[in-house]
């Protein structure tokens, strides 16, 4: 089989690569762009052109914004491989992929990774039990489906998705039965020293602002400072309890919605053994890059948006255009300024939402690999004997090794045995993902 | 029939209702989304029971991540509910542990 041939493959149609592709097609690159949903927007524009007004309203400007660049990247001229599956991509740039239940493959002069970011595990006691998810999910629910919770619903953690996630349920009608803040004084009083700098990017702050006082002004039940985090319920959620500086408290809930930070989704990047930093202020892994979002000893690969480092949509349309410019060979400089001023107030943001160590790295019986539900006992217990990383901890207990290959407990294990060896994640290293990354069948490797 | 749900379509949207079976029994979901957030909305609470312990999940990331939501669709096993978009006539099942090598599970 013979794949076909692509100037610039992007993978990934958010905020970064919709920016990417518009870029590179200025300059007459062929673009190609795959990306897993059925319309182009990412999960932060998901199904940004087909909402309704009323839709629009409640998910807020922010949101609506994305209408105009998914436009753009509508008419950029770059082919867009809707609902398509990429499971290998190669140092030499091969990629493979699946679209329309058939194998596909595709030779690319240069590959922008533009996956993305995930949501940071939660691993409380719990967090398996249906009727437990992340806010993400919740917002996802309300942007491709126009979902939203009908049952007592508590959100639960700290960070700027939860509070947008608390204003638009505000705004659909939705009764929200408590916000639990995992954020501390404490975390203020670190987080203030960077105001300043972050005030750089003042309309950011603004709209953070403006969304704490439409939660307060809603009269809806506010826990600040919350510890010891755990949902309670035998075969599904049905209460959340927690201490707060006031005593301990208990919450029913028929949903908890989690969330305390994005980390980049590096599952790509980790396949083509890229070189990863840990990056001890956003407490996440980064692929080394360079300015210009150029994979360190990765001959025309780059990396974009929050799959390069936790920078927000804004800040990530601006990141891949930079990579499109460069993937085109064309000056980067302008762009690169722009990108400093959008990413002034993630310091600030980054130490004020930091989550909270209990709340990353568990103790006792909670499950740290959903997969295989190994808990943090069995983690520590193999670490106490002698296991030195993630990668034996596969040998000795498959943690890691199902279905989700890793996604979900991977960065848990890593601060956990660092925790545990008194060592620094960059020191323990990260579980070695290998293609594929993306479920495929044998009759599918059969039509190549 | 109809199950209580965690979740309600807001009043912006009136979507059109497609037919499928889920674990035998016809349900009435949304059409235009996926089939975890179509399940969801018809109130399914069980996705699939896990290899390990046999527990309950359901949906987590809904975005590809935690393959929480896996279901049988059509006699393949092991699909990621969130990423397959509902179609009408869909035969959903639970994914009960592990898929077998004969399909199914």
């Amino acid at each position: 089989m013979t794949a076909a041939h692509t100037d610039v493959a992007i993978i990934g149609a958010g905020p970064a690569g919709m920016s990417a592709a518009i870029a590179a097609r200025e300059h007459g690159m062929s673009v190609t762009v795959l990306d897993e949903q059925a319309a182009a927007g990412g999960q932060i524009w998901r199904g940004v052109l087909a909402a309704p007004k009323e839709r629009m309203r409640i998910l807020g400007e922010d949101y609506a914004a994305g209408a105009q660049v998914a436009q753009a990247f509508g008419t950029c001229g770059a082919r867009h491989l809707r609902g398509a599956a990429v499971w290998q991509v190669t140092r030499e740039r091969l990629i493979s992929y699946l679209h329309d239940g058939a194998h596909h493959e595709l030779q690319a002069g240069k590959v922008i990774v533009c996956t993305g970011a995930m949501e940071r595990p939660f691993p409380i006691p719990g967090w398996t039990l249906p009727g437990v998810m992340t806010a993400g999910a919740g917002q996802i629910l309300l942007k491709s489906a126009g979902l939203a919770p009908q049952v007592p619903v508590v959100l639960a953690g700290c960070g700027p998705l939860l509070l947008l996630l608390a204003a638009q349920y505000l705004r659909a009608g939705v009764h929200i039965a408590a916000v639990v803040d995992t954020t501390r004084p404490a975390d203020w009083r670190r987080a203030l020293p960077l105001l300043p700098q972050a005030l750089r990017d003042w309309r950011l702050l603004a709209k953070g602002r403006g969304l704490l006082r439409e939660l307060r002004a809603s009269g809806t039940a506010i826990y600040t400072g919350a510890t010891a985090l755990a949902i309670e319920g035998e075969h599904q959620a049905a209460a959340i309890r927690f201490d707060t500086p006031q005593g301990p408290r208990h919450v029913e809930a028929g949903l908890v919605l989690l969330h305390h930070g994005i980390i980049p989704n590096t599952q790509l990047t980790r396949s083509l053994q890229a070189e990863h930093d840990w990056d001890e202020t956003q407490l996440c892994w980064h692929p080394r890059a360079s300015a210009q979002g150029a994979l360190a000893d990765m001959e025309g690969f780059y990396v974009a948006g929050d799959s390069a480092r936790i920078m927000g949509a804004a800040a990530s349309a601006v990141s891949g255009r930079i990579c499109g410019l460069a993937a085109a060979g064309a000056p980067t400089e302008s762009a690169q300024l722009q990108l400093a001023k959008l990413c002034a107030a993630r310091p600030f943001l980054d130490r004020l939402y930091r989550p909270q160590d209990a709340l990353r790295i568990p103790q006792g019986d909670t499950i740290v690999c959903r997969c295989e539900e190994i808990t943090a006992r069995e983690i520590r217990g193999h670490v106490a004997n002698g296991c030195a990383g993630p990668n034996q901890l596969k040998s000795f207990t498959r943690c890691g090794m199902g279905p989700c290959q890793g996604r979900q407990c991977g960065i848990t294990v890593s601060e956990l045995i660092a925790q545990e060896r008194s060592l620094s994640p960059a020191v323990i290293g990260y579980q070695r993902v290998r293609a594929p990354i993306k479920p495929v069948s044998v009759g599918e490797l059969a039509g190549l | 029939m109809t199950l209580t749900s965690r979740f309600t379509v807001i009043s912006d949207t009136a979507p059109a209702l497609v037919p499928v079976t889920f674990e035998g029994r016809p349900l009435d979901v949304p059409a235009g989304t996926s089939v975890a957030a179509a399940l969801l909305s018809a109130g399914v609470e069980q996705f699939r029971t896990t290899p390990v312990s046999g527990a309950s999940r359901a949906p987590f990331c809904m975005m590809g991540v935690c393959f929480d939501c896996l279901v049988e669709i059509d006699g393949v096993p092991n699909r990621q509910s969130c990423m397959v978009p509902v179609r009408p006539a869909m035969v959903i099942r639970i994914q009960r542990g592990a898929r077998t090598l004969e399909g199914g599970s």
